[in-house]
C-alpha cells in the first residue's frame, strides 16, 4: 500500500529570490518520481515542500489526498522516509540508534527489531554493523544506513535528495541496484532529486525536468528523448546521450 | 572562606544591633533607665565589638604601620582582623570609605591628589601641616572618613640615582640633575609616569629632560636601577631600598612635591562606634621619626625580617606595647629572613603554600561552578532564539575588557572586600568563553545531521538534546578550560580585595620587591593552572562522546 503525493501551483521565494514558479506534479500510489534540474532549478524546493520543511507560499501539497498542511509538520515527518546527499546520519550514535530513530519517535513495539529489519533490507545484517559508530563506516554503507533508516519504520513515502552524488562511480552503482532490488520489494511513492540524468534513466518510472522553478517536461525517460517538449529538454537528453555514448565507445 | 565568614558574622551582628537601638530608642524616652541601659551598653561594647579590621596597601611601609596599628590595638585588649595589601588606593579607599576595613595607614599627598584631586597650594609644600589641615577637614565631610593626627614623619617622593651616578655627575638636588642629568636613562613607576604631580609637573617645574622615560613596575625599579638597565627612578624617602642598593636620594630644591606625612586613616563605622580603637590609635600620633621609620624599613625589606616582628620591636622600643604580647602572624611571617636559597625559602614555606593554593582552588573552583551553571543554559537558549544572540555575547565581551582590578574595585561598595566581591568578578569573567563556546558549539553542531534529524520527524527539543547538546559538549568543555586557565590566573588578583589565594605572597612580594616571595605564588599558580586543565582535559576525554573515541578500522564495502 501506498500513497499518492500531488504538488499543485507550487510558488515560492527565499528572500527575493524566485524559487518555484507555479509548479504542479503528481506521483501515482508506489512510483519513482525522478526531479532533475541544474543547481538552482528549485528541485530541492520541491521536494522539501512535501515534507513541509519548506512551506511554499502558495500553491497546495497533498499526501494520499490529504493536505500536508492539516497535518502537523513532526507527524508528516515521520510518515516520510527521507535521505540527504551526505546521509546526514547522527555522528555520536550507532548505526543500529541511527536506523531505529523513526520507530522510537512513533513509539513502535520494538524499535531495535525494526531497525534490524531494515538494516537486513540493505543488506548490511545488525550483527555485523548494529555497534559501530557513521565515522566506521565507507561512503557507500552510510548510504545504505541513511535509507535503512528512512525505511524503518515503514514509510510509504520516501523522499531522496540526491542520496547517490557523493559516492565514486562504484559505489553509486552498487547502491543502485541494492536501491532498486529494495523497492521492487517495498512499493512504496518516492521523489529522488538528482543531477545524474542517467541515474533518473536507471531508476525513476518517470522524470520531471526542471528549470528555473518551473517543470518543463514530465514524462519516461524514452518519451523525453523522442519526444522533448522544450529545446532545453532536447539538449539536456542530447547532452546526456553523447556522454553515454562516449562511455560505450571508450 | 573562613574570612568571608566572619565578615557575614560582623556583618549581621552590626545589623540585629542597629535594630535594637533603633526599638530602644523607640520605646527610649519612656524608660528612665535609657542612660544607665547606654552605659552597660559601651562597657559591653569592648567585649562583644566586632574585630577591628587593619588594613594596608601593599608595600613595605605599609604593611608595618599597619602591623603597628595591629598591635597597638591588640595590646589595648580589642579583637583584631589583619587585611595586608589591598590594591592600590582606590580599593583600599573605597574600602575604608564603605566600612569594608576600619583603619589603614595613609599619607597627606596622596589624600590631597589622589583621593581629593585638589592642586597642592605653594604654602602647603612649605608647611605640611596645611595639608594635613586640608585632608583633615575636607575627608569627614566628604566622605565620613577621619585622619588621625600625623604619625610624626614624612615619605614623600625621593628621586634616586646610584651612588657612583650621584658623584661622577656631582649631583645632589633635582636642580643638578635638570642641569648635568640629561643623558640619564629614567625608569619610572607608571603611576608616577600618569600623574599630573608626577614626572610631568616635575619635568616642568625643574626643566628635565631624560634620554629616555621607561615604566618600570615597583618590584623591577630598584633591581634595574642597581644593575644599570636605567639611571635615575623614582622611591620613597623612607624607603629602605634605597639603602640596600646604595642609592641617593635628591633634595626636592624647588619643593615640587607635594608633603606626605603618615597618618591613620579611620573608617565612618570606627570614628562613630569605637572610641577605645581611636583612642589606642592615636598613642602612635608624633611618635614616629623619619630615622626610625627608614631603619625599620630596611629591616623589613632588606634584612627580610618578618614584619610582625619589626613592628614588635618598633613598638617596644616606643614603650607602646609589652614585648612578645602579640603573634607574629604577618604576611611575611615564615622563611623570608634573608640569604636562605630559593629551593630552602620554598620549602619552609611549603604549608603556607599549601593552604594558599587551597584558598586559590576553592575560588576558581565556585567562580567557575557557578559561571558554568549560567553560561551553559544562555548559550543554550542563545543557539535557539539567534536574534540576540550577538547583543548578549558583546555584553559580556564588554565585561572581559574591564582590567580586573577595576572590576574588582567596582565590587567593593557593593560586596565589601574579601571572598565573595572576588568570587563575583571571577564568576563574571568566566561567563563569556563559556557562553560563546556552547553557543557556537550548538549552533553549528553538524548541520547536516540536524537538518536530518528535522526531516525525519523529531520536535526542536529532541533535537537539542539528542543532537545539539551532545555534539557541542567538546566544544563546551573546551570553553570551560579556557575559562578555568583564565580564572586561575585572575584569582591572583584577587588578592588586592583581601581574597587570600596564591595572589597573597604575588601581591605582598611586589609590595617588598621580593622576588622568592612572588615567585612562591607565581609557580604554585602556574602549575595550578597546568593541572585544571590537565584534569580538564582528562574529563574531556572520559565524558566525551563515544563516537570520538571509539578507533576500528574502517571496513570495505
Amino acid at each position: 500500500m501506498s500513497l499518492a503525493l500531488d504538488a499543485e501551483s507550487l510558488r515560492h521565494a527565499y528572500a527575493g529570490v524566485t524559487a518555484l514558479r507555479g509548479v504542479s506534479v503528481s506521483v501515482r500510489p508506489g512510483e519513482l518520481l525522478a526531479v532533475v534540474g541544474e543547481s538552482g532549478s528549485g528541485k530541492t524546493t520541491l521536494l522539501r515542500a512535501f515534507n513541509r520543511m519548506v512551506e511554499p507560499q502558495s500553491g497546495t501539497v497533498r499526501i494520499g489526498g490529504e493536505n500536508v498542511r492539516g497535518i502537523a509538520p513532526e507527524q508528516l515527518r515521520r510518515r516520510i522516509g527521507y535521505v540527504p546527499q551526505l546521509g546526514g546520519l547522527l555522528p555520536h550514535w550507532t548505526v543500529r540508534r541511527n536506523v531505529a530513530l523513526v520507530p522510537r519517535l512513533i513509539k513502535a513495539a520494538s524499535p531495535d527489531a525494526a531497525a534490524r529489519e531494515a538494516l537486513a533490507l540493505v543488506g548490511l545484517p545488525a550483527e555485523q554493523y548494529g555497534d559501530r559508530f557513521p565515522h566506521e563506516l565507507s561512503g557507500g554503507q552510510r548510504q545504505r544506513v541513511a535509507l535503512a533508516r528512512a525505511l524503518a519504520a515503514r514509510q510509504e513515502v520516501v523522499l531522496l535528495d540526491e542520496p547517490f552524488g557523493a559516492l565514486d562511480a562504484i559505489s553509486r552503482s552498487e547502491v543502485h541496484d541494492a536501491f532498486a532490488s529494495i523497492r521492487r520489494e517495498l512499493r512504496f511513492t518516492a521523489i529522488l532529486v538528482t543531477h545524474d540524468l542517467s541515474e533518473a534513466a536507471r531508476l525513476a518510472d518517470s522524470i520531471a525536468v526542471m528549470r528555473d522553478g518551473l517543470i518543463e517536461q514530465v514524462g519516461s525517460a524514452h518519451r523525453l528523448r523522442e519526444q522533448p517538449a522544450t529545446p532545453y529538454v532536447a539538449a539536456l537528453l542530447a547532452r546526456a546521450m553523447a556522454a553515454g555514448a562516449a562511455l560505450v565507445t571508450a | 572562606m573562613s574570612v568571608a565568614r566572619v565578615v557575614c558574622a560582623w556583618r549581621a551582628g552590626r545589623a540585629g544591633r542597629a535594630t535594637l537601638a533603633a526599638l530602644a530608642f523607640a520605646t527610649g524616652a519612656a524608660v528612665p533607665a535609657l542612660s544607665e541601659l547606654a552605659a552597660q551598653d559601651s562597657r559591653d561594647r569592648a567585649r562583644d565589638a566586632p574585630p577591628v579590621v587593619v588594613a594596608s596597601k601593599p608595600f613595605g611601609e605599609s604593611y608595618l604601620l599597619a602591623e603597628m596599628f595591629a598591635q597597638l590595638l591588640e595590646s589595648a585588649g580589642l579583637a583584631v582582623t589583619r587585611r595586608p595589601g589591598l590594591g592600590a588606593t582606590e580599593i583600599a579607599f573605597t574600602a575604608l570609605r564603605t566600612d569594608a576595613i576600619d583603619v589603614y595607614p595613609e599619607y597627606t599627598g596622596t589624600g590631597l591628589v589622589a583621593v581629593l584631586r585638589d592642586s597642592v597650594t605653594e604654602a602647603m609644600r612649605r608647611d605640611p601641616r596645611l595639608a594635613f589641615d586640608r585632608v583633615s577637614r575636607e575627608f569627614p565631610a566628604r566622605f565620613g572618613v577621619r585622619w588621625l593626627p600625623p604619625l610624626g614623619f614624612q615619605n614623600g617622593y625621593a628621586i634616586a640615582v646610584r651612588r657612583e651616578t650621584a658623584e661622577r655627575l656631582q649631583l645632589r638636588t633635582l636642580s643638578d640633575v635638570a642641569r648635568r642629568g640629561r643623558d640619564l636613562r629614567a625608569g619610572f613607576t607608571s603611576d608616577f609616569i600618569g600623574r599630573g604631580d608626577g614626572f610631568a609637573g616635575l619635568a616642568s617645574a625643574y626643566g628635565l629632560a631624560f634620554k629616555s622615560v621607561r615604566p618600570l613596575a615597583p618590584a623591577v625599579k630598584y633591581e634595574a636601577l642597581a644593575t644599570a638597565s636605567v639611571d635615575i627612578i623614582d622611591g620613597y624617602s623612607t624607603d629602605g631600598l634605597l639603602a640596600k642598593f646604595d642609592l641617593v636620594a635628591l633634595d626636592d630644591d624647588l619643593h615640587f612635591f607635594p608633603p606626605y606625612e603618615a597618618a591613620a586613616l579611620v573608617s565612618p563605622r570606627l570614628s562613630r562606634e569605637r572610641p577605645d580603637a581611636i583612642a589606642a590609635l592615636a598613642r602612635l600620633s608624633g611618635r614616629l621619626t623619619e630615622a626610625d621609620v627608614r631603619e625599620w624599613n630596611r629591616r623589613v625589606e632588606v634584612v627580610r625580617e618578618p614584619v610582625a616582628t619589626v613592628a614588635r620591636d618598633a613598638l617596644a622600643s616606643l614603650a607602646l606595647a609589652a614585648p612578645g604580647a602579640t603573634d607574629l602572624d604577618g604576611p611575611v611571617a615564615e622563611g623570608t629572613r634573608g640569604g636562605a636559597g630559593f629551593a630552602e625559602f620554598f620549602w619552609a614555606r611549603r604549608l603556607e603554600t599549601l593552604r594558599l593554593a587551597g584558598e586559590h582552588s576553592v575560588l576558581v573552583l565556585v567562580a567557575l561552578a557557578a559561571a558554568i551553571l549560567l553560561a551553559v543554559p544562555l548559550g543554550v537558549v542563545l543557539a535557539r532564539v539567534p536574534g540576540i544572540a550577538e547583543g548578549v555575547m558583546q555584553v559580556l565581551g564588554v565585561l572581559q575588557t574591564i582590567p580586573s582590578i577595576a572590576l574588582l574595585a567596582f565590587m567593593i561598595p557593593l560586596l565589601g572586600i574579601g571572598a565573595r566581591p572576588a568570587l563575583v568578578a571571577l564568576w563574571l569573567y568566566a561567563l563569556l568563553p563559556i557562553v560563546r563556546a556552547t553557543y557556537t558549539g550548538v549552533h553549528h553542531a553538524d548541520p547536516d545531521a540536524v537538518g536530518a534529524a528535522e526531516a525525519l520527524g523529531t520536535t526542536a527539543w529532541q533535537r537539542l538534546w539528542w543532537v545539539q547538546v551532545p555534539l557541542a559538549a567538546p566544544v563546551v568543555l573546551a570553553g570551560v578550560r579556557t575559562a578555568a586557565v583564565i580564572t586561575v590566573g585572575a584569582a591572583t588578583l584577587a588578592a588586592f580585595i583581601g581574597a587570600g589565594g596564591l595572589g597573597e605572597p604575588i601581591v605582598t612580594g611586589l609590595g617588598l620587591a621580593d622576588t622568592r616571595l612572588v615567585l612562591s605564588g607565581a609557580i604554585p599558580a602556574a602549575l595550578l593552572a597546568v593541572i585544571v586543565d590537565l584534569a580538564l582535559a582528562g574529563v574531556e576525554r572520559v565524558v566525551g562522546p563515544a563516537h570520538r573515541r571509539a578507533r576500528r578500522p574502517q571496513s570495505a564495502d
